[in-house]
């Protein structure tokens, strides 16, 4: 059940966007398609929609071969990132619309409609046309318009991209807690690695039209399989052939056999987070993350010779490097 | 780029005075000769059988042109917007065609088609079908010269408008036909109608190609801007000035329509309390965060 892409091959002109994908979304979760732009991963939700056509592979919509069916037919809500909004009809027009397709009456059209838009937190906005909404109203909108038809799945392609930060991040605890209460499979994209983590449970890390690695938060910050996955979802520092986060960067005064010698180039106070960029000796440029105490603990200054052991750090050997 | 005070009140006198020189001191005369003598004549003249027929087939050739152009106009312009293919440059420049041939050239080609010699005349007259000097002749002339107008403003607002709201409609059930009734119509309809209303405009005017083909027989092929050209050579002027008059107001009737239509689909798009900019952003914060 669920959703499951097999084998996803899609080619425009000569830049392949799918590069022979495949996924599985467990039925009744939120997943994320992260990944920068250009890795494919909206051609893939659009492809899960019938928007776009597979060149090769297989899409399956609660075990059923959704592959040759028309988006018309497929049963998906899908949610654009520029909302897609119908600018000649009303936000009650909006939601109505899937329903007045399926030819319901016009009572549970209304009753259906009003129901929704309490959901959104739009009620009292119905008579309004989507040019007198904010980006937020507009996007819950388009939310509810998705929902009313009640899609076996629901998709979402950059849903927060075109918003401030602020409404951003209101609208994805929103989206979070509402996926709590209706338990519809979601897949959402988005190029920003914090989202994803904040927002959904599984986690597809995509790059030039691959699937570089998918599973929990946790799972991938902890144990990435490559490069890519590892400086994509979150920081980190290249030492030679080694990886490391910055806040596994321990700065100490003393050397000691696995110390390296750094100088502290600039200290960059973020709050409770301060940011120490160094120089190594060999010119690698890296930074730790520290706490306020820890800095005040060593009295760091600029232009001073300190220490650096690497905590945990990872290789990837026999990985081809790919910046991110 | 801005100017000074008197620069501005220099460029708009030019502008006025180039209009009135040009536009409305003709037509002013126009209104002058016809009502100069109060309303009778004109009205005498317009209520003559010829004049009556003229304005008849000129509001038949408006009945006909502007449905099929729409139609032709609306599906040329999606196939040329939303089916991208190597050929649709060659059908956009055969489509401007009309605006870069003189009309009295295309009446000529029809002629040589329609013709007793040209290559459907024939064939056609076999049939029992006359197009030349009749109406379907006058009809195949007004579609050509006013084919262009609703191709030429749908195409632009056909992208401008996107696909979104069309795939929106798809995830959402509708099929192809739903989709165009219901989003992309609603959404072109202010393009379309005004690329109706320019084929309206020059349908009503049309003189050289309709002379060549109609033959100008009077009460049976003559159309207003005919009457009005036959009745000045046969120094009626009385009956040319107000044949002009109403082709005016035919073509002033079009233009107020659109524009009652247009003043009345505006009012509908502003609500009660239209809510922009950052007042209503940080009132969806508020909402979105409690």
């Amino acid at each position: 059940m669920g959703i499951a892409v097999e084998g996803a091959c899609k080619r425009f002109g000569d830049f392949q966007a799918l590069d022979n994908v495949s996924i599985d979304v467990p039925d009744g979760s939120l997943t994320a398609l992260l990944g920068p732009s250009g890795s494919g991963k909206s051609t893939l939700l659009r492809a899960i929609a019938g928007l776009e056509t597979l060149d090769a592979g297989l899409v399956t919509i609660n075990g059923e071969d959704a592959t040759a069916k028309p988006a018309q037919k497929r049963e998906v809500g899908f949610v654009f990132q520029h909302y897609a909004a119908f600018k000649h009809m009303t936000v009650f027009g909006n939601v109505a619309f899937g329903l007045k397709i399926r030819k319901w009456a016009k009572p549970e059209i209304s009753d259906r409609v009003h129901e929704l838009l309490r959901l959104v937190q739009l009620d009292g906005l119905a008579d309004r046309y989507p040019d007198q909404l904010s980006g937020g109203q507009r996007q819950r909108m388009a939310l509810a318009r998705a929902l009313a038809v009640e899609p076996r799945v629901l998709l979402l392609d950059e849903p927060f991209g075109a918003l401030d930060a602020k409404v951003r991040k209101d609208l994805r605890t929103w989206l979070r807690r509402l996926h709590d209460e209706m338990h519809v499979t979601t897949i959402f994209v988005t190029h920003d690695q914090e989202e994803a983590m904040d927002v959904a449970e599984q986690l597809v890390v995509m790059n030039e039209g691959r699937v570089e690695q998918s599973g929990s938060a946790n799972d991938l910050y902890e144990h990435p399989a490559n490069e890519f996955v590892m400086s994509f979802v979150g920081e980190v520092n290249r030492l030679g052939e080694h990886f490391v986060r910055p806040h596994d960067m321990e700065v100490v005064l003393d050397p000691d056999e696995r110390t390296e010698e750094a100088l502290v180039q600039r200290i960059v106070a973020l709050g409770f987070e301060i940011r120490v960029e160094f120089t190594l000796g060999d010119g690698t440029e890296v930074w730790a993350q520290l706490t306020r105490p820890e800095l005040q603990k060593l009295e760091l200054r600029e232009g001073q010779i300190v220490y650096l052991r690497p905590g945990q750090t990872k290789s990837f050997s026999g990985e081809v490097a790919s910046a991110a | 780029m801005s100017v000074g005070a008197p620069a501005k009140w220099g460029l708009r006198s030019l502008a006025f005075g180039y209009l009135g020189l040009l536009l409305l001191a003709p037509v002013g005369m126009i209104f002058y000769k016809t009502f100069e003598h109060g309303l009778g004549p004109p009205i005498e003249a317009m209520t003559s059988p010829d004049a009556v027929h003229a304005i008849w087939l000129t509001l038949l050739m408006v009945a006909v042109a502007v449905p099929l152009n729409t139609v032709f106009g609306v599906g040329c312009a999606l196939l040329l917007v939303r089916h991208k293919w190597k050929g649709n440059a060659v059908i956009d420049g055969i489509i401007n065609l009309p605006f870069a041939i003189s009309p009295v050239v295309i009446g000529l080609s029809l002629f040589l088609l329609y013709g007793t010699d040209g290559w459907f005349g024939p064939a056609l007259a076999d049939a029992g079908i006359t197009v030349l000097f009749s109406t379907p002749g006058m009809i195949l002339a007004s579609v050509f010269v006013s084919l262009p107008f609703v191709v030429r403003e749908t195409v632009p607002v056909l992208q401008e408008i996107g696909t979104e709201q069309e795939q929106a409609a798809s995830t959402l059930g509708a099929n192809a036909w739903q989709t165009f009734w219901r989003v992309t119509l609603p959404a072109i309809r202010w393009g379309v109608a005004y690329g109706m209303v320019l084929t309206t405009a020059r349908v009503l005017g049309e003189f050289g190609a309709v002379t060549i083909v109609s033959g100008s027989i009077s009460g049976e092929t003559e159309t207003l801007p005919l009457f009005v050209a036959k009745s000045f050579e046969q120094f009626n002027e009385q009956a040319a000035y107000a044949g002009a008059i109403v082709l005016a107001l035919l073509a002033l009737t079009t233009l107020l329509l659109m524009s009652v239509g247009g003043r009345k689909a505006k009012a509908q798009a502003s609500g009660p309390i239209p809510i922009t900019g950052d007042a209503s952003i940080s009132m969806s914060n508020q909402k979105e965060g409690s």
